[in-house]
């Protein structure tokens, strides 16, 4: 079974302000809003660098949003910084409008996603936001998976024509994926080669799902572990080539199971192969305070749950 | 450049416009629109600096972001008797498989639309935002935009009001059109704003009045004064005073026609009232 390295723990929002810096050297088109959370969303060397080009908005998502959307006439590229919960929820009608529906070239990228974001409870753990952010007609849904990848996906999305929701969060994680990789918006990542069971996992639960790969590897478990990072537009394919071999699958993500990763592989699924599924992810409820790693094993998003996950789905064969 | 006489007679004539769109689907917005038929004849005619072929770019040339669409039957009449769709392609205001939606989009693609609007509160922001993008490019245009009074309750427009002020985005003309009405009654009843020119004061911007805003030498004045008070600093503000379904007698000084159409008899009686000075549609 083919293994991966953490070449140490950093944040996945270290990987989008090292792909803004990048960016800002780059291309003279990129512009940066940030409502407040400048130091939270890393995005304080492009600020320094590019001051003409950084915009502060203060408190004022849906201000920031429509902004954003005026900024790409005149062919800016903005790039919108906050935490996934004010970047979504809070200013969906924004983005709907503004930004999808006259479909404006804007960058949502959002931070602190999901329980990781830890100790300051539900009011900021969005576990909602890829369900909305999919509805959205011609909206690109990415959810990266450690800092090397977050970085090539935020250089790729600028030259990407559309509107983009890039998610990513708050804690260090394993950094895995190779550095100055290639990122290709809707192209899934195989890691590892398996015969009996799928497992597609998004964001931070794409390294816990090769920590269970391993585990399941030494009870003689061979598990395929498919890196989904683009949810919008979803690599089909990828997801039914690997069932075809496996029959069964396992999605991972951290994220509610209702309008997530999970239900989109589960459409795919119905439509052309139904294919035994279990779900890792949150069952229709908000987090709470706690460490982030407090939180994923109290609310089963983690690699022993993938384990488990996997061994009960291969049962439904 | 047009004369007054001929400013006037386009304005009738997009009052027809107006009338005999909404009239003929039995749905769209004659109030607000009727109201600001002078405004827009001006700021398309005369006013803006604006190119004859349209480019979503908008770059050397002024900019226009309806912010209360639901004002899109003056528009729409007044871009394409500005050239920018055929005149014809009223026929298809409201209807299936129409650029002319119901509210105005980009997603059709008709020229002349820059960002869809129709949910209120969002142009202040969407304009600040051409605004800032104008001044990257030192593209020394202006950029203009129209809002209505009841459309101020939204609190989207006090964050870009804000902003505009603490960032000086001098190159923004933002036009209030000031009736006093909204679906539900006056802004006084439904709720009570206050005096608009004094909270764009507090919040740092220069006010211009055009109290007669139904006025074509009046608005062009005062938009000539609110062109010469830019680029010192400060974001314009124009409290265009309109009378909602002007120019159509029983249609004046009430909310009632804000979002419903004349039946066949009242569409005559309107018309009557508004010659057909450059042929319909």
């Amino acid at each position: 079974m083919k293994t991966y390295t953490n070449t140490g723990n950093k944040d996945t929002r270290s990987g989008f302000g090292a792909g803004l810096t990048e960016l800002g050297k780059t291309n003279q088109n990129v512009v940066a809003l940030c409502a407040d959370l400048t130091g939270s969303l890393k995005m304080g060397d492009f600020k320094a660098n590019h001051p003409e080009r950084f915009f502060q908005v203060g408190i004022a998502e849906a201000n920031m949003i429509g902004m954003a959307a005026g900024m790409t006439i005149g062919g800016k590229i903005p790039f919108t910084g906050t935490f996934a919960n004010f970047s979504t929820g809070r200013v969906y009608d924004q983005i709907r409008q503004s930004v999808a529906y006259s479909d404006k070239n804007v960058k949502i990228c959002a931070s602190h996603a999901g329980l990781t974001l830890g100790e300051d409870g539900a009011t900021h753990q969005i576990l909602e936001d890829i369900g909305l952010m999919k509805m959205l007609p011609g909206m690109t849904v990415i959810n990266t998976c450690d800092y090397n990848q977050t970085k090539a996906a935020t250089i790729a999305i600028a030259e990407h024509h559309g509107p983009v929701y890039l998610r990513f969060g708050r804690p260090k994680v394993a950094n895995f994926t190779p550095e100055n990789q290639t990122f290709e918006i809707g192209k899934a990542v195989h890691l590892t080669k398996g015969q009996d069971v799928t497992i597609v996992a998004t964001g931070h639960l794409v390294w816990e799902a090769l920590e269970a790969a391993k585990s399941l590897h030494d009870k003689g478990i061979s598990a395929e572990v498919i890196n989904i990072h683009t949810i919008k537009p979803l690599d089909s394919k990828a997801i039914l080539d690997s069932v075809t071999k496996t029959g069964c699958i396992v999605t991972a993500e951290e994220h509610n199971f209702l309008g997530g990763l999970g239900e989109s592989v589960s459409r795919v699924l119905a439509q052309h192969q139904p294919t035994p599924q279990e779900y890792v992810a949150t069952h229709d409820t908000f987090g709470e305070s706690g460490t982030p790693a407090q939180l994923m094993e109290k609310y089963g998003l983690n690699a022993d749950a993938i384990e488990n996950a996997a061994e009960k789905v291969m049962r439904r064969k | 450049m047009p004369n007054t006489q001929e400013l006037q007679d386009l304005t009738t004539q997009v009052r027809r416009d107006i009338l005999r769109m909404v009239h003929k689907v039995n749905s769209g917005h004659p109030g607000g629109s009727l109201g600001c038929a002078e405004f827009f004849v001006a700021l398309y005619q005369q006013i803006m600096d604006r190119k004859d072929d349209f480019h979503m770019d908008g770059i050397g040339e002024d900019l226009f972001f309806l912010s209360n669409g639901h004002i899109s039957p003056v528009f729409y009449s007044v871009l394409a008797r500005s050239g920018y769709f055929p005149v014809d392609e009223l026929n298809t205001f409201r209807l299936i498989d129409s650029r002319l939606q119901g509210h105005p989009t980009t997603h059709e693609g008709l020229p002349g639309v820059r960002v869809a609007s129709g949910s209120l509160g969002q142009g202040f922001s969407v304009a600040i935002g051409a605004a800032e993008t104008k001044k990257l490019n030192k593209d020394n245009h202006l950029v203009y935009s129209l809002h209505g009074d009841g459309e101020l309750q939204e609190g989207q427009n006090w964050e870009g009001i804000m902003y505009a002020a603490a960032n000086k985005v001098d190159n923004l003309i933002a036009t209030i059109d000031l009736n006093g009405q909204q679906i539900d009654g006056s802004t006084d009843d439904v709720l009570a704003m206050g005096s608009v020119k004094a909270k764009f004061e507090a919040f740092g911007w220069t006010v211009v009045d055009i109290d007669q805003g139904n006025d074509i030498d009046a608005i062009l004045a005062g938009m000539a004064t609110a062109k010469s008070l830019t680029g010192q600093g400060k974001p314009i503000c124009v409290l265009l005073r309109t009378v909602m379904g002007n120019g159509v007698d029983f249609m004046m000084h009430t909310h009632a026609w804000h979002g419903k159409a004349p039946n066949d008899e009242q569409l005559e009686i309107g018309l009557a009232q508004n010659a057909e000075t450059l042929g319909d549609y």
